[in-house]
């Protein structure tokens, strides 16, 4: 069965201080945020309500999808609770580890996903603004949407995808390997050189992707160490009976809209193509890590990828498979679970962007990071006839990412958009009104001085009751503005809210 | 049969140079972008980070995830 393609991002942005030695990350991380949440709490505007805690009852990231619970491989790895706010437009800001992120909101396109994406880099802006205040006069907090330090450190950019549970794990392994590794050739955000996990590798070549140097298996539980191309964490946030919750591990960060947009929108598209039953064909590589690798690493497009029953494909053919099926599933069961308009503008985009890769990638120079980067980085090697060790050209790989708007690179050279600012500036401030991220965000907006925290599944109020009333959101797709609006219009505050919910 | 055809170039001309019909798209980058990267690499001096060497090695990150 196909259900909505509810989807969203979480990034993990890098973090400096510039202007001092050897600063913690993890304070700087804290205290970017929390300039952000108190200056939220300082303003005046009612749209902006004071910070709401984030509640940890009921996650579960040591669950694994393939049936059992290993609390060992996850105990090293225990969130910062330190700092966690839940926005009006219900995004989650937090301290994770030594990096800030920002997860968007549960979306019902990949359109959306892409609006609230670029929201949060617009919160990350505003907060390394505020963060200034708090620091002496010399220092700033600079924040990169990207996935590594170039010295063997990596930090994510996870995607996450509803899909029906009554899919077999071991089916969908086999289609997500199949799109993940092939994908890179439009999702990749570039890199120069390479490097193994924990140390630097090799400095004469550009890679297509920030994240392949960093993947070992196949198919695991971690995020952190030996990393798999399918993640297997089973914490659906939703009722686990109906629904898996895919947390995709494997993308770069993307800077360009086009490239966000065409991840996650053939992502999700292929997935519903999978549900529908309209894969075919299913492609099986005999080494998928060396494969990911040897698409990161093949600007020609053009190696030949191993698959298991001996023959061989390339990233690009793989890709023309993957749109024929999912145009087929769109022919034959339409694009509901996608959004009609935005599914079909996917379909146009993908195509249109194989075509002009097997054609001319530098023609995607203002859609694909990696071709943008590239063009970038080695005109200016070839201006200066440097090595690919140079400083310079690891200079501006990192500030290709830079969210600064006066220093970020991908802003200089001008990348084709999506979407209109003004909407971006409406996303900062409002849910998506078509999935339970309405009902979060707006009884935040309306009574959060009632909310005594928040979660993706459940709200708790202090209604003034003797006990905290908790509501739970365990369909992902309920809770919209069309199902709810009317009656929370109709409640003066959370207790009414609450005995309406329950009548 | 699925009635859309994928429109698959053959090589001999596959050129990519007709425009996306159809689609929303607020910037004509494309064009833009070419005329401007010898500007681009001009001012970039300007952008860079003043030392390159030492913000290089300075930007050091713990993993995440």
């Amino acid at each position: 069965m196909v259900v909505p393609k509810i989807c969203g991002i979480e990034t993990e942005y890098g973090i400096i201080v510039r202007g001092a030695e050897g600063t913690n990350p993890v304070s700087a991380s804290s205290t970017l945020v929390n300039a952000y949440v108190e200056s939220l709490a300082r303003s005046d505007a009612p749209s902006q309500p004071p910070p709401v805690r984030w509640d940890f009852e009921d996650e579960s990231p040591g669950n694994d999808a393939r049936g059992h619970v290993t609390r060992a491989t996850y105990a090293p790895e225990v969130e910062t609770h330190l700092v966690n706010a839940v926005l009006v437009n219900g995004s989650r800001y937090y301290v994770d580890h030594a990096h800030p992120e920002l997860a968007t909101p549960e979306c019902r396109t990949a359109l959306d996903v892409l609006r609230y994406d670029l929201a949060g880099e617009q919160i990350l802006i505003e907060s390394m603004a505020q963060a200034r205040g708090w620091l002496a006069p010399d220092l700033e907090i600079v924040v990169y949407k990207n996935n590594s330090d170039g010295k063997g450190q990596s930090y994510g950019c996870h995607e996450n995808y509803l899909l029906d549970r009554s899919l077999p794990f071991g089916q969908l392994v086999t289609a997500a390997t199949a799109h993940f590794v092939s994908r890179a050739i439009y999702c990749g955000a570039g890199k120069v050189g390479a490097e193994s996990p924990g140390g630097r590798a090799d400095d004469e070549c550009f890679q297509i992707t920030q994240r392949a140097d960093f993947f070992e298996e196949p198919v695991g539980l971690e995020t952190t160490l030996r990393r798999p191309i399918v993640n297997t964490r089973d914490e659906p946030h939703a009722d686990a009976t109906r629904f898996r919750r895919l947390h995709v591990i494997i993308g770069d960060a993307n800077m360009s809209e086009i490239a966000t947009l065409l991840k996650v929108g053939t992502t999700a598209l292929w997935f519903a193509a999978v549900e529908a039953g309209r894969a075919d064909r299913t492609f099986t590589f005999a080494d998928p890590v060396a494969a990911f690798r040897a698409v990161s690493r093949d600007l020609s497009l053009a190696v030949p990828l191993q698959l298991d029953d001996g023959s061989t494909i390339t990233a690009l053919d793989l890709q023309w498979e993957l749109l024929r099926m999912c145009t087929e599933h769109a022919e034959l069961d339409g694009l509901d679970a996608v959004g009609a308009d935005v599914g079909d503008e996917v379909l146009q985009r993908w195509e249109y962007v194989l075509n002009t890769l097997e054609a001319d990638p530098m023609r995607l120079a203002d859609q694909v990071d990696w071709i943008a980067k590239y063009r970038l980085v080695s005109a200016y090697r070839d201006r200066h006839h440097l090595p690919w060790g140079d400083a310079r050209l690891r200079a501006m790989d990192l500030q290709y990412h830079d969210l600064r708007p006066e220093r970020s690179l991908a802003r200089r050279i001008g990348l084709a958009t999506r979407i209109d600012p003004a909407d971006v500036a409406a996303a900062v401030r409002r849910p998506p009104v078509d999935t339970r991220a309405w009902f979060r965000g707006e009884c935040l907006r309306r009574f959060a001085d009632q909310i005594v925290s928040a979660n993706w599944d459940s709200l708790v109020f202090d209604t003034g009751a003797k006990s905290l009333q908790r509501v739970p959101m365990m369909d992902p797709s309920k809770g919209t503005r069309d199902q709810v609006g009317a009656l929370l219009d109709g409640c003066a505050d959370s207790a009414e809210l609450v005995a309406a919910l329950r009548a | 049969m699925p009635e859309r055809e994928l429109k698959r170039k053959p090589t001999a001309d596959r050129r990519a140079d007709e425009q996306i019909d159809d689609l929303p798209q607020s910037t004509e980058s494309g064009t833009r972008i070419k005329a401007e990267l010898d500007d681009l690499l001009d001012e970039i001096d300007d952008v860079l980070e003043t030392n390159a060497e030492d913000f290089v090695k300075s930007y050091v990150q713990k993993g995440g995830e």
